[in-house]
């Protein structure tokens, strides 16, 4: 009943505020009138009687203000009188209001924008329904390691699994009547989209009983992205046959927007049924059990199965499968991932390499707190004559904390919407960004929710925490003594928080710009060590024969007559084919191989999993790549003559046992074939930068034919004019055959990628760790020799040397530039090891880096102590005596 | 004036409520009447007692009507509201007892006579 009063008298005075002030008002008038009435009775002017009644009554705001406080409704009030005010208080000072909103701004986002994207790779799961229970199957971390017939075995014999879905990436060329192009697709299994439970935007999917047999469901699902740019929306296109690879396909619907793949990075333009294949590519892959072709397994876990006992199922019919064909089952043990990032493959670097970047994000934003803090302790300092008053005035402790809490939140909001804006483009521009112009490869980051309210809290989070820096500022505060004896106080005599917070705040900046000259002094080595091959001065070209529509016999003879062609260009020097060509993401392709005296080929007996490049025989001419002994391949190593291989020297000591010695000796292959070496080349870098020394293998191109081709054109032409110049000859043999000529320094662009975006990323966050500092200086000096101008100017007077001005002036915020620098750099050295994973050589040892960090940092002090400096000499001792 | 007693913290309340109890009245007849039953002997700072009032007022202790003062102006009337009634009862009880245990305590104990 109590409860029900004072919740009813709170809303009631609540929104009768004016009212209620109005009576509270007339009330306290009557009381003073009554007051008067006796006065006046007791021999009084009415006049003086009025007046003594007033003396008598007190501090009328003060009571009234402790009865607007017994309210307790009030706060609102309170609220908007503290807001009015720090207004008031920030617009009076626009420098600092300026500098610590754009402070948080860069720090929040920063924070926001990391936390997009780690929240749109790594925390929200796929767009499709209870995404929770879906899995990658992968072979240890191995995800695209299945072959078609192990996908129906294990669909068929494992019990954990609502059903299982297999997929495989691929090109095609999709003729729609007019401008045939090369689309990227997923061939799926039948069940593919009833395993996700998507619903057709328009149309409708394929179902697994849509399969009977091989070529039997000529079909093709488009994408919403694929619809809606090559079909402007037309939804007369379901029941339309369209032409894939030459054959006839029925378009069935169009898969919903935002739908585009079971993995986030890779935008799909079509999905086709798994079990069309052999018509498509004309190769019998689906019935292979030893080609492990699939790209990505995925399986929704039954109802109340655990990932533990579905992995253990798995693993029953792993072994079941390793008894009934040994000689093609020799993975290791499976295991579940989460989808969205191909497995184990992706979901590794990017989780730890997104971690890494949100916890630098986080010292950034501690950095700034720092700072802020700092700045804000500065200025209770500045103001505590105004708190004095305020204290002696009647206010209250809690009422003037209050009031410098609202300024802060004020300030942490302000910088928090502005970054979150900034991180908003910034995420919505990283959405559209295609880093890979040959993949349909982007980061689908839109922020949502989740962003907007992280941004929020940390706004927030920060706004208390450097506004509670100054709290026990006020909470100690005398405001007698203060007031007697002016805002001088003690200065320079002991270690403040102030400066624990400069000496934190610098440090953390110290680390961040160590990482990211590491960072950088590691992509500038990676851009310039040897690959191997020599990617200045050629060009590739990447064509497929299959989409083309050459099969057979007549793929190697029309490779011979593209290279031929090519190589009848002037100014060309030398052209070379290669199936793939190293450091082309996503990976290079590998093949067992065995020394030359093992007889049992099983998988567990392999000397190696080498790379394997199949090459025309000028190709280590084009590429740049040295031939250390014997010879390259010539058009005659074909198959009609003994089989042939060129090794690299990891793969000579390795496995054949000897560098000097290693051409003439042989080696084996899984299908049991001997193999002779007839060449050493020099090592270089295949799959990935950061890789060691691995064996490579290369094999000539009319021993292993290939349909997927890259020619590799050296010449020291201008690139466009040759490119030109490529295109026409090669339109020459056929018109139809789509062709994409790049520059080969270029098209390294996409393995570089990785180092390249945590280059970018850690050298903006150095940046950001720079300013931080450079701020927290100038603002530490600039204080600092404000507040002692007096002094300064004293010691002036008294004839004290420039140096001595300095010295007195900017030591300290100097001494803790020098500590906490120190202190960075150790701990920045220290935190590079974990950079070593991401960025190619990136090594601490480095006396550059070192001289780097020691450099920046001492500029930044340098020029932010600069303009204080010049205050701190430029001192009228005369006009500051005067006017204090 | 001088040998007026500081009120206790708290005690305020508990005389407002004894002030009421005896019939509406308005702030200034309230600190009046206070005057009268501690025959002046308590020092009360006139505004100290809106504030006070209000608290009571909020707590649904008092009830608060307008009307006219006996000198013919507009006024506030404060009265007892039963739950009021009901607390004075118990604060006096305490306080008696309080009072009590202070002037036992307080007061010439056997050692000392």
């Amino acid at each position: 009943m109590r409860v029900l009063d004072s919740i009813r008298f709170r809303i009631v005075t609540l929104f009768q505020r004016s009212k209620v002030n109005a009576e509270m008002e007339e009330e306290l008038r009557s009381h003073i009138a009554h007051r008067a009435d006796d006065l006046e009775r007791s021999g009084l002017i009415r006049t003086e009687a009025e007046r003594r009644a007033r003396v008598e009554f007190g501090g009328r705001e003060k009571y009234k203000e402790e009865i607007r406080q017994t309210a307790g409704g009030n706060s609102i009030n309170t609220f908007k009188q503290d807001l009015r005010f720090s207004l008031r208080v920030l617009r009076k000072s626009p420098g600092f209001t300026i500098t610590a909103v754009l402070t948080l701004t860069l720090a929040i986002g920063a924070n926001a924008v990391v936390f997009g994207v780690l929240n749109a790779l790594i925390l929200r799961p796929l767009n499709v329904p209870q995404a929770e229970r879906l899995f990658v199957i992968q072979h240890g971390s191995d995800v695209a390691s299945h072959s078609y017939p192990d996908y129906l075995d294990l669909r068929q014999r494992n019990q954990s699994f609502d059903d299982v879905a297999v997929f495989a990436i691929g090109q095609s060329g999709l003729d729609a009547g007019k401008d045939p192009s090369n689309v990227w697709q997923y061939e799926t299994s039948g069940n593919y989209f009833d395993v996700l439970r998507i619903r057709p935007y328009i149309g409708r999917f394929f179902h697994a009983s849509d399969e009977h047999g091989p070529n039997s469901a000529p079909y093709v699902v488009l994408s919403y992205a694929y619809w809606h740019s090559h079909f402007q929306d037309d939804r007369t296109v379901v029941g339309r046959v369209v032409r894939l690879n030459k054959h006839p396909f029925t378009i069935l619907g169009v898969a919903p927007p935002g739908f585009q793949g079971t993995i986030l990075f890779f935008a799909s333009d079509i999905f086709v049924p798994i079990v069309n294949h052999e018509q498509l590519y004309g190769d019998k892959n689906l019935k292979a059990r030893g080609i492990h072709w699939m790209f990505e397994m995925v399986g929704r876990l039954k109802p109340g199965v655990t990932a533990a006992q579905a992995t253990a199922d798995l693993n029953s019919v792993d072994s079941y499968l390793k008894k009934s064909y040994p000689k093609e089952e020799s993975n290791d043990p499976y295991t579940l991932a989460r989808p969205g990032l191909h497995g184990d493959y992706l979901n590794g670097p990017t989780r730890a390499f997104l971690t890494g970047l949100m916890l630098l994000a986080g010292l950034i934003l501690l950095a700034a707190c720092a700072n802020l803090g700092s700045l804000f302790a500065a200025r209770a300092a500045d103001r505590s004559r105004e708190v004095a008053l305020r204290l002696a005035l009647g206010s209250s402790r809690n009422r003037i904390l209050r009031q410098l809490l609202t300024e802060s939140a004020l300030l942490s909001l302000a910088g928090g919407v502005t970054g979150l804006v900034a991180s908003i483009l910034l995420l919505r521009r990283l959405s559209v960004w295609q880093p890979f112009p040959r993949f349909p490869l982007h980061v689908p980051v839109s922020p949502d929710a989740g962003v907007y309210l992280v941004a929020l809290v940390l706004a927030l989070m920060s706004g208390v925490l450097f506004g509670i820096v100054p709290a026990h500022q006020i909470l100690r505060a005398n405001p007698y003594e203060i007031v007697k004896a002016g805002s001088t106080g003690v200065f320079g005599r002991r270690i403040t928080v102030r400066d624990v917070l400069l000496v934190v705040q610098i440090a953390i900046c110290a680390v961040l710009v160590t990482s990211s000259i590491v960072a950088v002094r590691g992509l500038m080595r990676s851009m310039h060590s040897n690959f191997g091959f020599e990617p200045r001065n050629a060009m590739l070209v990447d064509t497929d024969l299959t989409t083309a529509g050459y099969s057979g016999e007549r793929v190697p003879a029309m490779q011979r007559r593209m290279i031929d062609a090519l190589q009848a260009i002037p100014g060309v020097d030398s052209v070379g084919s290669v199936n793939y060509p190293p450091l082309e993401p996503p990976g290079t392709w590998q093949g067992l191989v065995y020394t030359d005296t093992t007889e049992d080929l099983s998988p567990s007996n392999a000397a190696a999993d080498p790379n394997m490049f199949n090459i025309s025989p000028d190709y280590f001419r084009a590429s740049g790549t040295a031939l250390l002994a014997g010879r390259a391949f010539t058009w005659h190593d074909d198959t009609n003559a003994p089989r042939v291989a060129v090794v690299n020297r990891e793969f000579a000591s390795e496995i054949l046992g000897s560098v000097p010695d290693a051409v003439g000796r042989y080696f084996k292959l899984r299908d049991g074939a001997r193999v002779r070496v007839v060449g050493l080349v020099e090592d270089g870098k295949y799959a990935n930068l950061t890789e060691g020394q691995k064996p490579a293998m290369f094999f000539p191109l009319l021993q292993s034919p290939a349909s997927w081709i890259w020619l590799v054109v050296r010449s020291s032409r201008d690139p466009q004019e040759l490119a030109a110049a490529m295109r026409s000859a090669l339109r020459d043999i056929d018109p139809g055959m789509a062709l994409a000529i790049r520059p080969w320094s270029t098209e390294l662009g996409g393995t570089l990628f990785p180092s390249r975006m945590a280059t970018v990323s850690l050298g903006v966050l150095g940046m950001m760790g720079a300013m931080l500092s450079f701020t927290g200086i100038f603002g530490m000096a600039a204080y600092s020799v404000s507040k002692r101008l007096r002094e300064l100017g004293i010691r002036i007077a008294l004839g004290a040397k420039r140096k001595e001005v300095l010295q007195a002036a900017l030591g300290r915020p100097l001494r803790l530039l020098v500590f906490g620098s120190a202190a960075g750099l150790v701990l920045g050295l220290l935190a590079t090891r974990v950079l070593a994973y991401i960025v190619y050589q990136a090594t601490p040892r480095d006396p550059l880096v070192l001289a780097g960090v020691v450099l920046a940092m001492s500029l930044l002090g340098l020029v932010a102590t600069w303009v204080p400096a010049q205050r701190a000499l430029s001192v009228n001792p005369l006009v500051l005596l005067r006017e204090e | 004036m001088t040998d007026q007693a500081q009120l206790l913290p708290g005690t305020l309340d508990l005389l407002i409520l004894r002030a009421v109890s005896l019939g509406p009245l308005h702030g200034y007849g309230i600190l009046l009447r206070i005057g009268q039953i501690s025959a002046n002997a308590l020092l009360i700072e006139q505004g100290a007692l809106y504030p006070g009032l209000f608290r009571l007022l909020r707590q649904g202790l008092l009830k608060a009507s307008s009307g006219t003062s006996e000198n013919n102006r507009r006024a506030k009337f404060y009265e007892l509201t039963a739950a009021g009634r009901k607390r004075l009862q118990q604060e006096t009880a305490s306080w008696n007892r309080l009072a009590g245990a202070i002037a036992a305590a307080l007061g010439p104990q056997p050692e000392e006579v």
